[in-house]
């Protein structure tokens, strides 16, 4: 049994948070997430002429979301260029964000989110999507609400939230479950897992996983205003 | 145009939704199509099986060859999932290497079959850190009719409870061809549950035409009494509560599945 966290954090306690808005010239919308030592910036185009044409969409405007991770943000270097997992985590940010922007108002443009992993200390797809959804609302594309997440799960059969790598590869083994949250319509974009988990801990993970990402969306509309107020 | 066909489409599943009918005109409403699995179907694979989920057909084999372990699992045999969504399933699969959606759903049966422990990494090795077993698992769509999801795990799952060994020699050299009687342990069996969430409503295990108009999508897969794996889909979400009913629901008809394996 998992009793106290490496770090000493409490078991609904997520690691500091800090964020900034507008980190990149060029983008039409950027900003810096960072949670613990897990550090993801996001920089947004659009909306704009979709490319290629072909996929343009008569109705709704396409988003598109790239996730990336720095060769040296991990131990092992990773190989430069999108492997699977990553553009997996490309297509779950996707849905996770998709919902929260108004893609209906802009009939064949096109909404492109990259993401980019300075340093990965776990949790990093669910720190990438706090950012996307700071530098969409930074880019002025019209939002319902802004998304947040953050990873919960099992760590020694405690639940806990916000784990760090080590927590993940604890000997009693692991379940990491990441969330995103839209509170406008109090539902979960993203949501998935791996690891064993029973359902009544799953129930309860969940549960302390919205908790934080409605803290985490606190967090972000005053880096928003934030951004603004100083100018 | 397209929205209107679309929602036409909406309106009709939800009509028959209120009188518990679904469009495929399924004996369960609340259950699965009929599920027939056959075993073997691939004489040169090590294990095989095909799986029809109503009219979606997914054909599974297992390659098992011999190689390097990952170096920060040492002592562990490797397991790849690999699934082609070939032309020849839907005149929408076009041939090429897989995009994302092709990805996503490679690594969903991944994580079913990796988190549950279906299988002893421990026991694919061989020598540590130098000789591990690999086992390559590949799934090819060749009818695609709805939730490709749980046909390709279900395929991928069967194909492995019928794999043996292929025999080697002194130096661990692969003599494909030739089976030996050491069978692959399976620890227990996943299955993978999908739902669809279509206006607002949830339906399990969805067929082709409520897939085209469904707005969200997420998959359960459990063991006996676990959640080994989840993944929600598409742009809509899902309220705590309704992620509750489906795990529920999935931890229930999962049960009558299993029995489907031999």
């Amino acid at each position: 049994m998992y009793k106290k966290r490496f770090d000493g954090r409490k078991f609904d306690e997520m690691r500091p948070i800090e964020m900034e808005v507008g980190i990149l010239e060029q983008a039409d919308g950027s900003a810096r997430f960072q949670i613990g030592k897990t550090i993801a910036i996001a920089g947004v185009y659009g909306p704009k002429e979709m490319h290629p044409r072909r996929l343009r969409k008569p109705d709704r405007a396409v988003l598109k979301c790239k996730y990336n991770m720095l060769s040296f943000s991990v131990t092992d270097r990773k190989r430069m260029g999108p492997g699977r997992r990553d553009k997996e985590i490309g297509l779950v940010m996707n849905f996770a964000l998709g919902k929260s922007i108004m893609l209906d108002d802009f009939p064949k443009m096109g909404v492109e989110v990259h993401t980019e992993i300075i340093q990965a200390d776990s949790g990093t797809r669910c720190a990438s999507i706090c950012a996307a959804s700071l530098a969409l609302a930074h880019a002025g594309v019209p939002m319902r609400d802004i998304v947040s997440s953050v990873a919960v799960g099992e760590v020694g059969g405690s639940v806990v939230i916000d784990l760090t790598k080590k927590e993940e590869d604890h000997p009693d083994g692991a379940t990491d479950i990441p969330i995103a949250y839209l509170p406008k319509d109090d539902e979960l974009t993203l949501l998935q897992l791996d690891g064993k988990i029973k359902p009544a801990n799953l129930s309860k993970a969940i549960a302390l996983g919205i908790e934080g990402c409605k803290r985490i969306s606190d967090l972000q509309k005053k880096a928003l205003r934030k951004k603004y107020s100083s100018s | 145009m397209i929205k209107l066909v679309d929602n036409a489409q909406v309106e009709f599943i939800l009509g028959l939704a209120a009188t518990k009918k679904r469009l495929d005109n399924r004996k369960n409403f609340e259950g699965f199509r009929e599920t027939q699995i056959e075993y073997d179907v691939s004489m040169n694979a090590e294990g095989s099986a095909r799986v029809k989920l109503g009219k979606t057909d997914v054909t599974a084999g297992i390659k098992i060859g011999i190689g390097e372990p990952f170096a920060d699992r040492p002592d562990e045999g490797v397991i790849i999932v690999n699934v082609e969504l070939p032309p020849i399933a839907s005149p929408n699969f076009e041939a090429g290497p897989p995009r994302e959606p092709t990805i996503e759903l490679a690594r969903v049966v991944d994580r079913g079959i990796r988190e549950s422990g279906a299988i002893d990494l421990k026991k694919l090795c061989i020598k540590e850190g130098e000789k591990v077993w690999i086992v390559y698992i590949d799934i090819y769509a060749l009818n695609h009719s709805g939730n490709l999801f749980d046909a390709s795990s279900f395929a991928a799952v069967a194909a492995l409870s019928k794999t043996f060994f292929p025999k080697v020699d002194k130096d661990y050299n692969v003599q494909y061809g030739e089976k030996s009687k050491k069978k692959l342990t399976i620890k227990r069996l996943p299955i993978s549950c999908t739902f669809a969430k279509i206006a607002g409503k949830i339906f399990i295990d969805p067929s082709l035409k409520e897939e085209e108009v469904m707005s969200g999508r997420l998959t359960v897969t459990c063991s006996e009494d676990m959640v080994h794996a989840m993944q929600k889909g598409l742009q809509d979400g899902f309220s705590a509560s309704e992620v509750d009913k489906c795990v529920a629901d999935a931890m229930k008809v999962s049960k009558e599945l299993r029995k489907l394996f031999k």
